[in-house]
């Protein structure tokens, strides 16, 4: 204990310890206070992410219409002309009859009255008279949607302090707003037509059926494709490749393609598929198989994870019964890796329905205002329709993207969360 | 036509199936002893048929429509195609191929009326062909698997041999991606090289690809200088990286080493929702919300920026890049030897220092090529640049500035109707191809460091 004989010292080391202590747990302090920054914005972003998808989002998924008794009037609309007819004008009148201040006369006045409604209101009308004919005639009670500016004022997307010559609405036509939500004709509704309905150059009549289906179809290619051949390159590289040369640029070349950008594989789609093969522009199948080269390098890799998790064990005793290779592997392995391999696979679907670059390159961004019947058909898909809507310079489609983006967002959790329940449910601990 | 052909395999294979099997049994049931089990005999013959047929009407599938429009095209009165380029040819044959299905716009030429019935009656003849020779080919090999069903066949061999097949073909099709990718795009490159010198493609630096379709617009000449569109990725990755590793980073270390169990269970999957956003979900959040911001807060500093700034697509990017760089520096972390923390803290090290000062340098590696993979990511990533950057190619390393990028270029040359003997088609496929090549040697780099380090230890 020389150090405490020699106390002349002026340091001992415990001392220079304790004297350090604080600045070195200070030091501590600061790297976690970086770290809980760091994670906290991560999650702020987050919470931003999901918190203006949904405040723009969540206006999309309400219609506002209008409830109007129509006289529908026999010397405009004809049982011999139908399905034609002067359904608008109709409607125009109709409308007309709710607001005093118009003079049924005045062309110009009865034009804005009539940009009041949607371009779907008279086809809405058409298809019921077409239905049944014997409405002419009569006087019917019908709701049908606004157009997009008044649907905007309706959800306060207008700021009606703005000076009139920049707004998308006058003083007038609010007048005519303020007067129908006075005698309470305007009505807000679940907007059940933004699954049902296709495309449409209107805001208030889009919606993502077409796309949906597209998705649908191309998903289908992708998985009847990637699903087959990527379980058989799985299995025969982890159960029977021999360990060489070839083997190893196999393996190579699926780490190597999972990590190339999707961009280039929609240029291979357009150069090869469509250039080379001839086929079809903007067909989810051309879509699918494009997704399914991406895809496919994903389900062999968890494919081969989940083989490898399989025990050796089960193999031995299988061949120790008398089984060959192939029995051991197909009757054995792959069904008590299937869990894992299904997982890997819904995961690999997933990201193949969010992505969106490779169908743009094989036009996948066409405008369709009909649902695909096959696959072969000209169609969109759901992120390529969001891409669509977010270039639209209407004020209505922002709020159609973020709704879009919400139902991309909700198949999306549904899939992975199938695939964890598949995970926890059926996975073996061995 | 094609669905009865593939409805006449399906029956044809299944009846294969089931006579091997039945014959199989009756010698068994006869008294001999079988090599292989019944079932395995079926199965021969419901592969053998299954396996060249599909190839066959797959092949005859893709051939069918070039070759008929050959012949249509090259039955055309003599003089038609004189002086066409290869756009008008296509629009001919899409005008007839519209007629024979039926729909006809205005007056068509009476040569056009023609070539529509030529059409649409080789199509007739070829599905029906098709038909025959999917009949005919099940029989033929129905026959000859009957054939082979003896006690000593040994069927059990010949199915493994076949599925054996199938799965070395499978594997092999990653190799056929590759390979397709670098022929495509090395044959579209040849193409544009021969338009454009390499010289000027490398190192030129002026990117203006709006070049006159016809020869009476008006347009830029054209410039095809690749090195403001790879300066401009560069900016708007440098953005994405200085973002993404220092949060991702710190946020790895903190759950790795710091935050209670319960956190970790929380903030882990909430990452990794993060990294399963859609790119094109992030690239709307770039112009809904983040551009608007840095301008309104440009603008509150008294500074003008860009709408579509470096700087806003960049920083979405490296948010979409954080659980990214976290997952691959958790690895790289958990790796090290727990002898090497716990020598550290037994030292008296505080857990910081022991994170710094151990850790951390041994993590290095495997957290370099995390981030290596990121920056690979980040150059090829496109919607988030397509719809929040430019389009104008500037020389500019300032991020305030409106860039554009390598992705963001192939798409917008792409988009629409394209014919592939355009300058402006064959410059996405030059970029393409340097984007490819690119990220290539960055992957193989990174995973090279990544897979390295991971042995080190082992």
């Amino acid at each position: 204990m020389t150090d405490i004989l020699s106390g002349s010292l002026p340091q001992t080391t415990m001392d220079k310890v304790r004297g350090s202590l604080a600045r070195r747990h200070r030091k501590q302090f600061i790297l976690q206070a970086l770290g809980i920054t760091a994670i906290s914005l991560a999650f702020l972003m987050l919470f931003i992410l999901f918190a203006s998808l949904i405040s723009t989002g969540h206006k999309a998924f309400t219609l506002t219409k209008i409830k109007l008794e129509v006289f529908i009037d026999p010397e405009e609309i004809s049982v011999e002309r139908l399905p034609r007819g002067n359904f608008d004008d109709v409607l125009a009148t109709a409308l007309a009859a709710d607001l005093p201040s118009v003079d049924p006369n005045d062309r110009a006045a009865m034009r804005a009255v009539g940009a009041i409604l949607s371009n779907g209101a008279q086809f809405d009308l058409r298809d019921r008279v077409v239905a049944d004919s014997a409405l002419i005639g009569q006087t019917i009670n019908i709701s049908v949607p606004v157009s997009d500016p008044y649907d905007q004022l309706y959800k306060n997307l207008i700021d009606r302090t703005m000076p009139e010559s920049l707004r998308r609405l006058d003083d007038t036509q609010i007048g005519y707003y303020d007067k129908l939500i006075e005698i309470g004709a305007i009505t807000s509704s679940l907007n059940t037509g933004l699954l049902t309905n296709a495309d449409s150059r209107f805001p208030e009549l889009a919606g993502l059926r077409g796309a949906i289906i597209g998705s649908f179809w191309a998903l289908l290619i992708c998985f009847l494709i990637s699903f087959p051949v990527g379980i058989g390159a799985a299995i025969y590289l982890e159960e029977f490749a021999p360990k060489n040369k070839l083997s190893d640029f196999i393996e190579v070349n699926i780490n190597n393609l999972a990590a190339v950008p999707s961009v280039v594989f929609g240029l291979l789609a357009l150069a090869v598929f469509i250039g080379w093969f001839g086929m079809p522009r903007s067909a989810p199948f051309v879509g699918g198989m494009t997704l399914a080269l991406m895809t496919m390098p994903t389900i062999i890799i968890a494919t081969r994870a989940a083989l490898k998790a399989v025990p050796p064990s089960i193999r031995e005793a299988a061949l120790g019964l008398g089984a060959s290779k192939q029995q051991v592997v197909f009757g054995h392995v792959v069904p008590l890796a299937m869990p894992g391999i299904l997982t890997g696979t819904i995961i690999g679907l997933a990201q193949a329905l969010g992505e969106t670059a490779p169908l743009l390159l094989i036009g996948m961004n066409a405008f369709i205002t009909s649902a695909p019947a096959t696959p072969f058909d000209s169609a969109t898909a759901l992120p390529t329709q969001i891409f669509i809507w977010a270039d639209s310079p209407e004020r209505g489609f922002v709020s159609r993207t973020s709704a879009a983006i919400l139902v991309l967002l909700t198949f999306l959790i549904m899939m992975n969360a199938i695939a964890i329940y598949l995970r926890s449910k059926f996975e073996r601990k061995w | 036509m094609t669905t009865l052909a593939f409805a006449i395999l399906l029956m044809a294979s299944l009846a294969g199936y089931a006579l091997n099997r039945r014959a199989a049994t009756g010698i068994r049931d006869g008294g001999a002893r079988l090599h292989s089990v019944s079932n395995y005999h079926g199965l021969y013959a419901l592969l053998l048929m299954l396996v060249p047929v599909i190839v066959v009407i797959l092949i005859w599938l893709v051939l069918q429509g070039p070759v008929v429009n050959a012949m249509v095209m090259s039955a055309l009165p003599a003089g038609t195609m004189d002086g066409l380029d290869t756009g008008q040819v296509d629009l001919i044959l899409a005008e007839i191929r519209s007629i024979s299905g039926g729909r006809i716009f205005g007056k068509p030429d009476p040569w056009k009326l023609a070539a529509a019935e030529h059409l649409a009656d080789l199509r007739q003849l070829a599905a029906l062909s098709l038909v025959l020779l999917t009949a005919l080919l099940c029989l033929a090999i129905m026959c000859f698997a009957r054939q082979k069903v003896t006690a000593e066949f040994r069927a059990r061999q010949a199915v493994e041999r076949i599925i054996s097949g199938l799965m070395i073909f499978c594997s092999v099709v990653a190799i056929f991606t590759t390979v397709g990718i670098v022929t495509s795009l090395a044959f579209e490159t040849y193409e544009f090289l021969r338009l454009v010198p390499l010289s000027e493609f490398l190192f030129g630096l002026n990117w203006e690809p709006q070049i006159p379709i016809r020869a009476d617009q008006i347009a830029a000449a054209g410039a095809f200088g690749w090195i403001p569109v790879i300066l401009g990725t560069i900016v708007i990755t440098l953005v994405a990286i200085v973002i993404a590793v220092p949060i991702g980073l710190l946020s790895a270390i903190y759950l790795f080493e710091f935050a209670p169990k319960r956190i970790r269970a929380v903030a882990k999957p909430l990452l990794e929702i993060l990294a399963g956003v859609p790119t094109v979900v992030y690239g709307f959040f770039a112009i809904l919300v983040v551009a608007p911001a840095i301008r309104s807060f440009g603008a509150s500093m008294g500074i003008s920026v860009a709408p579509n700034t470096a700087l806003a697509a960049g920083s979405v990017m490296g948010i979409m890049l954080v659980p990214f760089i976290s997952s691959f520096a958790d690895d790289a972390l958990s790796a090290v030897p727990r002898a090497m923390r716990d020598g550290a803290l037994a030292l008296g090290a505080t857990r910081a220092e022991m994170v710094l000062n151990v850790l951390f340098p041994a993590a290095i590696p495997g957290i370099v090529g995390g981030a290596l993979l990121a920056v690979s990511r980040a150059i090829g990533e496109t919607m988030i640049v397509v719809m929040a950057a430019g389009l104008m190619a500037n020389l500019t390393l300032n991020p305030l500035e409106s860039v554009t990028t390598v992705t963001v270029q192939i798409v917008t040359l792409l988009i629409g109707d394209t014919s592939f003997d355009n300058p402006k088609t064959l410059a996405a496929f030059a970029l393409g191809m340097m984007l490819f090549l690119v990220t290539l040697v960055i992957n193989i780099f990174a995973l090279r460091i990544v897979r390295k380090y991971r042995e080190a230890y082992d």
